[in-house]
C-alpha cells in the first residue's frame, strides 16, 4: 500500500526576480517501508519537494496524499497536528535547540503531547539509547560531535514513533566515515520497519536505500531500484 | 533577554518608588491633619525668633522676649464667635533641669492639653511599655503629677510611676508619651500654674492653641476676632500651612503618575522590541518547533510564557529594588520623615502591572512568532 501518493505537484516561488519554477510537476507514490532518496544536483528542487511532502510547504498546484489524508486539505492547525503524528523530521545541520540538553531536544516532540513529563523523559532516553547515546543525555548540543549531534536529531525524529521520517542532506555536514555510521543508522531503522526519505546529493549514500528519485530543474529524471523493500 | 528584565527591573522599580513615596507622603499627611487638634495657635507679637511647632513653622514666636498674660485665656471665650471654641490651651515654655537634665517645660492646663491631643499614646503602665491609655481626654493629672516625652524618659531612663526632681521639688512621672516626632518628645510636661512658678513667670503663657468645632465655621472671621481682642498678639491659622503642605504632595503625586505613565510607555516599547528582535533571532527554532507539530497557538504560547516568566522576575525585583530606593530617596525627596510601607496591594499591583505591560506588549512579536512558514523559516539552513 502507498502510503504516500504526490499527483502533479508544481511550486512556483515568487522570489525577488519573478516567478521560480522549482517544481514542475512531479509524480510519486511510496510505499510503506521503504527507504527512498531523493537525488539532484543543488537548486534542483529536492528540499522543496521534501517540505511539501513535510506538510510545511502548500503546493502551488496538486495534491499530496499521505495515508489517504488530503494533507493540504487540512487547515494549518489541524495539519501541525498531522505532522506531530505522522512526520519525523532530521534538518540539514541537525537543528538542535543550543540551549537545551541532547535528553531535552529529544523531548520536545512529546511536549505537545499529553503525556507526564516522566513519561516524556523515559521515551527519550530509550530512543538515545538506541541511537548510542544514552550516556550523553545531559549534555548540551555544543558539547557533542557532529555525529553525536545528528543522532540526536534522529532521536529526536523518531521519539514519537511517526510513520515516515524526512532526512534532508543528513550526511552533508559530516565526515565520511561517521557519514557511514549515521547511513547505518538509518539502514537499521528502515529494517526495523520505518519508512524514510533522504535527500542526498551524496552518491555514496544510495546503497543504503532502496531506491533513488533522481531530480533535475524541477523533474524526476529517472528511478533506480536497489533492493526490495525489506517489509 | 537579561537586558529585558534589566529594563523592566528598572521601569518597576522607579513606579513602585514614586508610587511608595506619594503614597508615605500622603500617610504622613493624612497623619498631620489629624494631630492638627488646634486651628489655631496664638503668640506673641515679636519678631526674632522663629521656632516650629508640630511641624509646621511659627514665625515670630519666642520664649523669653515677651509673654501672653493668664488674662487672654479668658478674653478668647468673650468673642462673637465664642461658641465655635472647643478647647483653649495656654502654655508656657520654658528650659530647665530634671534630674540635672536639660529639658524643655512644657507648662499645661492638663485638661485642655489632653483633651486636645487626642491622638497621643500614653504610656501609664511601667510593666506594659507598648499598652497605651485608650484616651488621653479621659486622664485625670493632679499639679504633681508629669508627663515625660518619650526621649527625655529615655534620658533620664525614667518609667511610669517613678518620680523626678525639678529643683527641690519632686514630681510622679504619670505617663510617657509615645514619640510624637516633635518638640514633646524631649519634654516634660507639667500644670502651668506648677510651671509659671519654677520658670519664676507667674501669669505669663508663651503661646495659647485654640481648637475650634470647625466643619462650618469661618475660621478667618475667628482670628480676626481673636486679634481684635488679643492686639498684643498673633493668631494664625494652623491648618493652612499644612493645606499648602497638600497642594505640595498633590502636585507630586500628579508629578509621579506622570512620570509613571512615560516609564510604563518607554517599559512596554522596550518589551516590545527585544520580544521582536528575539521572534527574528529565533525564527529557524520556530521554524522547527512548527515542523514538530507545534501548532501556532503553541508558539505563540512559548512567546507569551517567555514575557510572563521575565515580567514575574522583573516585578518581582523591581518592587524589591524600588523599595529600597524609596527608604533611601524618599527622605530627601518629600522633606519629610517618612516610614515606607510594605504593602501587599503595591506589591500585587507592580507584579500585575509588570505582567500586563510584558504580555500586551508581546501579543504582536508572539503573533508574528506564529504565523511565521516554516518552510521559509527553515530555507537558508
Ligand atoms: N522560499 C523560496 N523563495 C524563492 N525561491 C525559492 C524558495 N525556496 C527555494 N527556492 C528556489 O527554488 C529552487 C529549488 O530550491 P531547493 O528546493 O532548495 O533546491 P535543493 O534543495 O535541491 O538545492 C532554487 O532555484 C531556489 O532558489
Ligand atoms: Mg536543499
Amino acid at each position: 500500500m502507498n502510503i504516500i501518493e504526490v499527483r502533479n505537484v508544481t511550486k512556483t516561488y515568487d522570489g525577488g526576480e519573478g516567478l521560480v519554477t522549482a517544481l514542475g510537476g512531479v509524480n510519486l507514490k511510496v510505499e510503506e517501508g521503504e527507504f527512498l532518496a531523493l537525488v539532484g544536483p543543488s537548486g534542483s528542487g529536492k528540499s522543496t519537494l521534501l517540505s511539501i511532502l513535510g506538510a510545511i510547504n502548500p503546493p502551488t498546484n496538486g495534491e499530496v496524499i499521505i495515508d489517504d489524508i488530503n494533507i493540504y486539505e487540512l487547515s494549518s492547525e489541524r495539519r501541525a497536528d498531522f505532522r506531530s503524528e505522522y512526520l519525523g523530521f532530521v534538518f540539514q545541520q541537525f537543528q538542535l535547540i543550543p540551549y537545551l540538553t541532547a535528553i531535552e531536544n529529544v523531548m520536545l516532540p512529546l511536549a505537545i503531547t499529553n503525556r507526564s513529563t516522566t513519561e516524556q523523559r523515559e521515551m527519550a532516553k530509550a530512543v538515545l539509547e538506541k541511537v548510542g547515546l544514552g550516556n550523553k543525555c545531559e549534555r548540551l548540543p555544543n558539547q557533542l560531535s557532529g555525529g553525536e549531534q545528528e543522532r540526536v536529531a534522529i532521536a529526536r525524529a523518531i521519539v514519537n514513533h511517526p510513520p515516515i521520517l524526512f532526512a534532508d542532506e543528513p550526511t552533508g555536514a559530516l565526515d565520511t566515515k561517521t557519514g557511514q555510521e549515521i547511513m547505518d543508522l538509518f539502514k537499521t531503522l528502515n529494517k526495523e520497519g520505518q519508512t524514510i526519505i533522504m535527500v542526498t546529493h551524496n552518491m555514496d549514500c544510495l546503497s543504503y536505500t532502496g531506491r533513488a528519485v533522481f531530480i533535475r530543474d524541477g523533474l524526476l529524471e529517472k528511478t533506480e531500484e536497489y533492493r526490495k523493500k525489506v517489509i | 533577554m537579561l537586558f529585558l528584565v534589566i529594563g523592566m527591573v528598572i521601569g518597576i522599580t522607579t513606579i513602585v518608588t514614586l508610587f511608595t513615596i506619594t503614597k508615605s507622603m500622603k500617610i504622613e499627611l493624612g497623619n498631620k491633619f489629624d494631630q492638627i487638634g488646634a486651628n489655631m495657635l496664638i503668640i506673641p507679637k515679636a519678631d526674632k525668633l522663629t521656632l516650629s511647632y508640630g511641624g509646621v513653622p511659627v514665625s515670630g514666636v519666642s520664649f523669653d522676649v515677651k509673654k501672653i498674660d493668664s488674662s487672654a485665656i479668658d478674653k478668647i471665650r468673650t468673642i462673637k464667635n465664642k461658641e465655635n471654641i472647643a478647647v483653649v490651651s495656654p502654655k508656657l515654655l520654658g528650659g530647665i533641669k530634671v534630674n540635672e537634665k536639660n529639658a524643655l517645660a512644657i507648662g499645661i492646663q492638663f485638661k485642655n492639653e489632653l483633651r486636645m491631643k487626642r491622638w497621643w499614646k500614653i504610656n501609664t503602665d511601667a510593666g506594659k511599655p507598648e499598652q497605651f491609655e485608650a484616651k488621653p481626654q479621659r486622664m485625670e493629672m493632679k499639679n504633681t503629677e508629669v508627663l515625660l516625652g518619650s526621649e527625655l524618659a529615655a534620658k533620664l531612663d525614667k518609667k511610669p510611676g517613678e518620680t523626678v526632681n525639678i529643683g527641690d521639688q519632686s514630681f510622679t512621672v504619670r505617663g510617657v508619651i509615645q514619640s510624637l516626632g516633635s518638640e514633646e518628645d524631649n519634654s516634660i510636661l507639667l500644670d502651668l500654674t506648677v510651671a509659671q512658678e519654677i520658670l519664676n513667670r507667674p501669669n505669663m503663657i508663651s503661646m495659647i492653641e485654640v481648637s475650634a468645632l470647625c466643619n462650618t465655621c469661618p475660621i478667618e472671621e475667628i482670628v480676626a476676632q481673636i486679634s481684635e481682642k488679643l492686639p498684643q498678639t498673633n493668631v494664625l491659622a494652623v491648618k493652612e500651612a499644612v493645606e499648602a503642605r497638600k497642594a505640595v504632595v498633590d502636585r507630586f503625586a500628579n508629578f509621579a503618575l506622570a512620570i509613571s505613565v512615560v516609564v510604563l510607555l518607554i517599559g512596554s516599547l522596550v518589551v516590545f522590541l527585544t520580544m521582536m528582535g528575539s521572534v527574528n533571532e529565533r525564527t529557524r527554532e520556530i521554524g522547527i518547533f512548527r515542523s514538530i507539530g507545534f501548532r501556532k497557538v503553541d508558539v505563540a504560547q512559548i512567546i507569551l510564557t517567555e514575557a510572563a516568566v521575565v515580567s514575574i522576575l522583573g516585578g518581582i525585583s523591581g518592587y524589591l529594588l524600588g523599595m529600597v530606593v524609596a527608604g533611601s530617596t524618599a527622605p530627601l525627596i518629600a522633606q519629610m520623615d517618612l516610614t515606607i510601607p510594605w504593602e501587599l496591594n503595591i506589591a500585587a499591583g507592580a507584579l500585575g502591572i509588570s505582567v500586563i505591560v510584558g504580555l500586551l506588549a508581546s501579543v504582536f512579536p508572539a503573533y508574528q512568532a506564529a504565523k511565521l512558514d516554516p518552510s521559509e523559516a527553515l530555507r537558508f539552513i
